[in-house]
């Protein structure tokens, strides 16, 4: 399988006035083409900086890193990756079938291969029925929804996601879980993935890589046993926990909280 | 509504209103007092009652403080009750004065525009400008304000190629040079409020822009300009009443023949209390209007913009 972002000993050091701040210390890193990754580990421990370094949102200070065997500001420029944030970011005064149709006209789609893309992304999040619904009309759910079917509208073969379902409450967050493998499994992307969340991050992932803070660097890269098909009672199996219980051994380890 | 007025702002304005009033019907019983008697004394009147008295002070020709009654009637003698085409209607020196607020102040919206584009767009223009834009407006407007109308007059009528590349008539160019003064004083309020709106994209929404790898037209049209629109909506309130003070100012000093301004001035010069007090209401009738006008706009703009009704 061929490689989509490859990094080796990739460093980035933040200057500050009480001397620099290192956020990402020797990370090797290798996802394949249709994996899912999650980056898991404490706050400040430098995934969300990770995932900004592949967006070409943040420059590394030191080793390598190539999207598809470019530069992050190539591929950027190329528009090879969908990225959704921590919030929805929509704009407010835009319905949601013009949220997705932002990346569209800025990318110069012509509008009826807008209006079948906005049609087929919106269907694939189950918001068909909002199009014409302003972001303060949704939920939060629907919201993060909006921006995930905006981050697809284009077909990039990445979708980078920082934290997307972090500020919804868990029974929320389990649906979309569900609803994100599914999604996952129709599109066949490739999925880089921020959560805090051991068992978002067990029951989404093929790859987990575990980081720690202080400086942020990956600990451990656990490849998931599970099968392709999960429903979310698969989070009772014996074989979910065992994954679970590396991934917390691997947090413990990295992370000393009584500093 | 009886609910309207007890919820509402209706009714606390209304006492306001009432007790404004009668203050003022007061004061001119005070201020009017010294003349009334003066009148009585030469024409030997004795005797006369405190209603007469009260009266009188109420009904002087040119009284120090007119009363409000005084007002209302000269303002409806001056409006309503005359053709708008005779030179002594509140309409026709009203329309003078509007017409150049109108166009000073559409000047000086697209002037703030413009330059807080190039503040937000621009570190040098922000660090050379923004002090000078600053600057601008410390100066005592009534101290330039004649300079600049007769300045821009005559370059307007005189023989260069800018007055000849607009080819203006005396009237227009009067117009416009008036207009200036208004442009003058409202693009200010336009800047400071544009340079926020421009800048108040959120990190994220401009991380958003960077990884579709827009460009600074297109976050500049599909973000920062409409992100902005709130903060011009209330920038163009302040800058449309001071657009109309811009234009009453210019007015004043260039011995303009209409206008509310040349209303204010000739009232003053042949002691027309009466009708200065009503160019005021006038004055004050219209800034309130253009700020009612902006407020309407901005409800249709950010009701198309599918903002959540209040």
């Amino acid at each position: 399988m061929t490689s989509v972002v490859t990094a080796q000993n990739l460093g980035l050091t933040f200057p500050a006035n009480d001397g620099p701040v290192v956020a990402l210390s020797d990370v090797d890193l290798d996802i394949k083409r249709g994996e899912f990754v999650s980056f898991i580990g404490p706050s400040g421990c430098g995934k969300t900086t990770l995932l900004r370094v592949i967006a070409d949102l943040e420059q590394p200070t030191a080793g390598t890193i190539e999207i598809n065997a470019m530069s992050p500001a190539e591929a950027r420029v190329k528009r090879s990756y969908g990225y959704v944030f921590q919030a929805p970011a929509l704009y407010p005064w835009r319905t949601i079938e013009k949220n997705v149709a932002l990346p569209l006209e800025i990318m110069g789609f012509p509008r009826q291969e807008q209006q079948a893309r906005i049609a087929r992304t919106l269907d694939l999040v189950n918001l068909s029925g909002f199009a014409k619904k302003y972001p303060w009309q949704l939920s939060g759910g629907m919201q993060q929804r909006a921006s995930i079917a905006r981050a697809l509208a284009f077909d990039a073969d990445l979708l980078l996601m920082d934290e997307p379902f972090g500020a919804l409450d868990e029974i929320v967050r389990d649906h979309l879980n569900s609803e994100l493998l599914k999604l996952w499994a129709a599109t066949s992307k490739t999925i880089a993935f921020v959560t805090h969340s051991i068992p978002e991050a067990v029951y989404l992932s093929t790859k987990i890589v575990v980081m720690s803070p202080r400086p942020g660097r990956v600990t451990d890269v656990i490849e998931s046993t599970l099968p392709a098909e999960r429903p979310l009672d698969i989070r009772e199996t014996p074989e979910f926990l065992a994954i679970a219980a590396r991934v917390r051994e691997g947090l413990r380890a990295g992370h000393s909280y009584e500093e | 509504m009886g609910k309207a007025l007890r919820d509402g702002n209706t009714l606390p304005v209304l006492i306001v209103l009432g007790v404004l009033v009668v203050f003022w019907y007061l004061a001119a019983i005070w201020l009017n007092a010294p003349w009334q008697f003066g009148v009585y004394e030469r024409a030997g009147t004795t005797g006369w009652g405190w209603t007469d008295f009260v009266r009188d002070t109420w009904s002087q020709e040119r009284p120090v403080l007119p009363s409000p009654h005084q007002v209302m009637i000269e303002l409806w003698n001056t409006t309503a009750a005359m053709a708008p085409t005779s030179k002594r209607s509140l309409v026709y020196h009203g329309w003078v004065t509007l017409s150049a607020t109108l166009l000073g102040f559409v000047l000086g919206t697209a002037l703030g525009i413009l330059l807080a584009v190039l503040i937000v767009h621009n570190r040098a223009t922000d660090r050379s400008l923004m002090p000078w834009i600053i600057a601008s407006q410390t100066i005592p407007i009534l101290a330039i304000a004649p300079m600049i109308v007769i300045i821009s007059y005559n370059v307007l009528t005189g023989k260069n190629p800018l007055a000849e590349m607009l080819h203006l008539d005396a009237d227009a160019a009067r117009l416009v040079s008036k207009a200036l003064i208004s442009t003058y004083l409202s693009f200010f309020p336009v800047v400071v409020g544009m340079v926020k709106g421009f800048r108040s994209p959120e990190q994220i929404q401009l991380d958003l822009m960077h990884t579709y790898n827009a460009s600074a037209s297109q976050t500049f049209w599909k973000l920062r300009f409409p992100i902005a629109l709130p903060y011009l909506f209330t920038s163009m309130k302040v800058a449309v009443a001071a657009s109309l003070v811009g234009a009453i100012v210019g007015e004043l000093p260039t011995g303009a023949v209409a206008g509310l301004g040349a209303r204010l001035l000739g009232g003053s010069y042949y002691g027309q209390t009466i009708q200065i007090w009503s160019a005021l209401f006038a004055a004050a009738i219209l800034a309130g209007v253009l700020v009612i006008a902006v407020g309407v706009v901005e409800r249709l703009v950010t009701e198309r913009m599918g903002a959540r009704p209040a």
